[in-house]
């Protein structure tokens, strides 16, 4: 059996190596296997997004989602190339995707959003603050850097091998906090996998309205290796964030790993006042568009019964959140201070 | 022994005793070993657990936050009390938030350590006793040490609490011989809250009841011994209650003795507009109403900036002699 983890920057045609054997976070599998189980990830986090708008505009979600349609490949890529038994994951407000990835915990994260007892936080946190064993997420842009950093050292000072995943979007390098972070994590050689998911907008405003420069090189002054990507195939992110893992582990130092991405859903529910022939041209150029038609060409009777697997599990545990109950406010009372 | 060596001491033990503190700050390497010399020696001797750092205040709070969720008990050092308002957004979002908005499946055991207060003419950015600003915070403590209990036990106390804690020293006080056991005319007692931190009772008689109580914690401690023992002289007895967990308040405990005297002085040395004591005399309003035979007294900084010339400085913060009038004022 021949392992490959990581090899050089990935290249299309990756994929193509159909009956290798990957190590890939979770244990080995075929490189086939490896497809289908991405695609079922990113098609997963669709479904789950789609519907989470769906609710909303249904009444039946209170609060707010920021989803990641159209990024999926991102969170997919690189969480499935971490090992979830020693690695750590921190994520934003838009973190559904990393949060489903990473974890599976499809009915924790949907009744989370739905503010029901059964969520992952109890129905608490909410869309933007999930927690589930090794993975954090949290709503203050550039915020978590610093937690994740922590985090890195803490796993470096026991010596579990573990590497901290964080992810941040472009609009987030406004943020001084994350130039603070950049310097220490490099000076004290942090285990950190830097993921900067740049999808051209903060919020609304467009990255020329917010940015001087460009904004994945500014790691370059911190002596922080950066690797660049379009992230259209999912495979090549993951193959890639496989490299840098096995490297931070080694090397005990971050890299920076900068994916162009396009967000096609709005930023969080209704507000796009986008050039809608631009979100067409994207909309024609999404990632899952053409990941499916690669797949329909290989099996697609398979694809089919995935997908169609995929929307009744969503639709089961979607169901099973609107008859759960929100937590008791008396067992909420636990968390007010006395005194 | 003085504050000082009291808690360098802590921290050596700490380090000594546990795997799991690592203590971090601002220019804390040796032969250097702090701007105020509390962790003094301490990098030298543990070079992999004492790290001195960039001035990054915002960042260093988070990877202390960071550092707690993944098993370790961090202890951050600020180098001035002035610069926490650089760490807010992590006390505030991130490292307040997480144990409850994950629904106490984490933890987040920080102690961030800084001194407060004036009276070294360091001006308006380098004097300031600003915990107020965390005092409303839910789900994190603050505590302050004064003379009358150990600041180190107490400093051990907060690195082995889960919750998130405000370590407010005070720059005046490291010098201060402590005075955990009666002194000359003052006979100190140490309580513990229902939190586990000692209150401190001071009191400058023996027998009878109190004629007037008076609250107050940290820096301010160092007038109590001579404002007791002056007032004993004029036959004012006086007890004064100096709680360690100055948020939340330990209500029931002072209550008790502020209903027992019926008067009551409240002194801080931050600004006295929404601050401790105005949510003190709040509290006390609402438990002691009728058994308090004076209206409550406060005194605290003047509501304005803290000059650096020394005669402006005094006339901002609140002296000894101020206190001692409030007490006198209250039996007039």
């Amino acid at each position: 059996m021949q392992k490959i983890v990581g090899g050089a920057i990935a290249r299309k045609g990756a994929t193509s190596l159909r009956n290798e054997i990957v190590e890939t976070g979770a244990g080995v599998a075929s490189r086939e296997e490896l497809k289908w189980r991405l695609y079922r990830k990113m098609v997963q986090i669709r479904r789950v997004e789609e519907s989470l708008l769906q609710l909303f505009s249904r009444g039946l979600l209170f609060g707010t989602v920021h989803t990641c349609i159209g990024q999926e490949v991102c969170g997919v890529g690189v969480t499935q190339a971490l090992d979830p038994s020693r690695d750590v994951v921190w994520s934003n407000h838009r973190g559904h995707g990393h949060y489903l990835s990473f974890t599976g915990d499809l009915q924790g994260l949907i009744s989370e959003i739905l503010g029901k007892a059964g969520g992952a936080c109890g129905g608490i946190g909410g869309s933007q603050h999930l927690h589930n064993h090794n993975i954090y997420t949290n709503g203050i842009l550039g915020g978590i850097l610093p937690c994740a950093a922590g985090c890195a050292f803490a796993e470096k000072y026991k010596e579990t091998g573990g590497v901290v995943a964080v992810f941040f979007g472009d609009g987030a390098m406004g943020e001084g906090i994350i130039y603070e972070t950049l310097n220490i994590a490099s000076l004290w050689r942090l285990p950190m996998l830097l993921i900067m998911e740049d999808n051209g907008y903060a919020q609304s405003t467009p990255k020329a309205f917010e940015h001087s420069g460009d904004i994945s090189r500014r790691a370059e002054s911190f002596s922080i290796p950066i690797t660049r990507l379009v992230a259209n195939e999912v495979a090549i992110v993951w193959e890639t964030a496989a490299r840098m893992i096995k490297e931070i582990r080694e090397d005990q130092r971050p890299q920076l790993l900068a994916l162009e991405t396009y967000r096609l859903a709005p930023h969080s529910k209704g507000d796009d006042n986008r050039d809608p022939q631009e979100l067409a041209a994207h909309w024609e150029a999404d990632p899952l568009k053409h990941h499916r038609e690669e797949l329909v060409a290989e099996d697609g009777n398979r694809l089919e019964q995935l997908e169609q697997e995929v929307s009744e599990e969503v639709q089961h545990c979607i169901d099973a959140a609107i008859s759960d109950k929100p937590m008791e406010t008396a067992r909420f009372l636990k968390y007010v201070d006395q005194g | 022994m003085t504050y000082l060596e009291n808690l360098n001491q802590s921290l050596r033990e700490l380090l000594e005793t546990t795997t799991d503190v690592i203590i971090f700050g601002e220019d804390i390497m040796d032969p250097y070993g702090g701007a105020f010399k509390v962790t003094r020696g301490l990098q030298r001797d543990f070079p992999q657990r004492v790290l001195t750092t960039p001035i990054s205040e915002a960042a260093l709070t988070g990877l202390a936050t960071g550092m707690s969720l993944r098993g370790l008990r961090p202890i951050l050092e600020i180098m001035f009390g002035d610069f926490t308002s650089l760490c807010m957004d992590q006390i505030l979002n991130h490292a307040s938030k997480f144990r409850i908005m994950y629904n106490d499946q984490v933890k987040v055991p920080i102690t961030i350590r800084t001194p407060m207060g004036g009276g070294r003419g360091y001006g308006p950015t380098h004097s300031q006793s600003i915990e107020k600003l965390f005092f409303g915070i839910p789900d994190i403590r603050v505590v302050a040490p004064c003379i009358f209990c150990e600041p180190g036990r107490l400093l051990t106390q907060a690195v082995l609490d889960d919750r998130p804690v405000v370590f407010v020293e005070h720059k005046l006080l490291y010098p201060v011989e402590l005075m955990t056991a009666d002194g000359p005319g003052v006979h100190v007692e140490n309580h513990l809250d229902i939190s586990g931190y000692p209150i401190s009772v001071v009191r400058n008689y023996s027998s009878g009841k109190p004629d007037v109580s008076l609250f107050t914690y940290g820096g301010m401690t160092r007038f109590l011994p001579s404002i007791l023992s002056r007032l004993a002289q004029e036959e004012l007895k006086i007890v004064a209650c100096v709680p360690s967990l100055i948020k939340p308040l330990p209500t029931d405990f002072m209550g008790d003795i502020a209903a027992a005297a019926g008067r009551v002085v409240i002194a801080e040395e931050g600004t006295g507009q929404w601050g401790w004591g105005a949510e003190l005399s709040a509290r006390f309003q609402e438990l002691l109403f009728n058994k308090l035979s004076k209206p409550i007294r406060r005194i605290a900084a003047l509501q304005t900036i803290i000059p650096a010339s020394k005669t402006l400085e005094l006339a901002v913060l609140p002296s000894a002699e101020n206190i001692e009038q409030a007490l006198l004022e209250m039996v007039e």
